[in-house]
């Protein structure tokens, strides 16, 4: 079978269905469905998203790193650095996640597990969104220009390579968590 | 029927139980990035399919055409496709997984909400469509979510990750810092 598989084809779509049905249910197994979870990590209350989101990263970069250098994958997926439209974007987005108490894909799935304002919130979504096509035109030249680096990786603006990267990010994850398995309060105790 | 106590890292991860160790939920969604890069070459991504929603039900209202000429949607056509199905599944698991594991409730105003803001579900529900606004306006403009910066682009060591990574729980802090200052009486 030669891969990548095509997204479009009917093998495509089912693999769309299994990925999304094993987040779906890691996102709920992983309690980042409940709004205390999420609003309770800006509170330094749950550490349960950080852990999920430090895990995530270290065993997902881990993988995707290796087999990139073996040549299975066709190549990174980097976004472009537009520098204030990140920080902008990245601000807003962190009100609107304190706020609505969600993210998009955890929403989408609090909304399944019967949470009747996380379906309210996504009718927000759905306004921003319709905002943001609006007002495109003008964000694009007043916003997404500004710091326009391109698609680039730490490894290209550090003299820091891949190895060392990945080697100081899994000693951070491992004494984050260190320190946190220390601390007396129960850390997936929501209050 | 007496429940898992939550998370212990030794417990093997059930289908039925409430909640798994968030150790081994990470190490999942990092196996399934691996799957979802090798199998169909694509990022876990989010925002963008939510926003090609809102794409389609406006054209519901001002017609298909209408829509496909603003310069946005018009290089994020909403149509059916990959993506459209990976987010429907991704609540049709987390209802799966919700129904099983007895963590499926009707929620009209979380606790830690409640505790500080009351319990009036209007309040509650007009906060949650301004959040869902802001979040999702602010996640086109940084051109990614939790899922396509928070996790695709910081395991790929993308700066834009980072970035948003930062500036995202930043604010984050902050306004639940501003917001959950005093419990309601």
């Amino acid at each position: 079978m030669n891969l990548p598989i095509s997204t479009s084809s009917g093998l495509g779509l089912v693999l769309a269905g299994v990925f999304g049905l094993l987040f779906g249910v890691l996102l709920n197994k992983g309690r980042v469905t409940d709004y205390n979870v999420i609003v309770n990590l800006f509170r330094f209350r749950d550490w349960t998203v950080l852990k999920v989101m430090l895990t995530a990263i270290v065993v997902g970069g881990l993988g995707v790193a290796t087999m990139m250098s073996f040549g299975w994958l066709e190549g990174w997926h980097i976004k472009d650095t537009n520098l204030l439209g990140l920080l902008l974007g990245g601000a807003l987005f962190g009100v609107g996640m304190a706020v609505y108490g969600y993210c998009p894909g955890t929403g989408v799935a609090a909304v399944a597990t019967g949470s009747v304002h996380a379906l309210v919130g996504f009718g927000g979504m759905l306004v921003g969104g319709v905002a943001y096509a609006l007002s495109y035109p003008w964000v694009k030249d007043a916003i997404l220009s500004k710091g326009a680096y391109g698609k680039i990786r730490l490894t290209e603006i550090t003299p820091i390579p891949e190895a060392v990267w990945w080697i100081a990010l899994v000693a951070i994850a491992g004494g984050v968590f260190w320190l946190l398995s220390r601390s007396s309060k129960p850390a997936h105790s929501a209050s | 029927m007496e429940k898992q106590p939550c998370c212990e890292i030794g417990s093997f991860p059930r289908i039925k139980s409430a909640a798994w160790s968030p150790y081994i939920v990470g190490a999942g969604i990092g196996i399934l990035s691996w799957l979802v890069f090798l199998l169909v070459n694509k990022p876990i991504g989010m925002s963008t399919e939510v926003s090609k929603f809102s794409g389609w039900l406006a054209g519901i209202f001002v017609g298909m055409d209408t829509v496909t000429e603003n310069a946005y949607w018009a290089s994020k056509t909403p149509a059916f496709g990959y993506s459209t199905v990976f987010l429907i599944a991704t609540a049709v698991g987390a209802f799966i997984s919700s129904k099983l594991g007895g963590t499926f409730k009707k929620e009209l105003v979380p606790r830690v909400w409640q505790e500080h803001h009351g319990s009036s579900v209007g309040k509650r529900f007009v906060a949650a469509f301004i959040g869902g606004a802001l979040l999702l306006y602010g996640a086109r403009m940084a051109g990614g979510c939790t899922s396509g910066h928070g996790i695709s682009g910081t395991l790929q060591l993308a700066v834009s990750g980072w970035v948003f990574f930062i500036a995202m729980f930043a604010a984050g802090v902050v306004t639940a810092k501003l917001m959950f200052r005093k419990k309601a009486s």
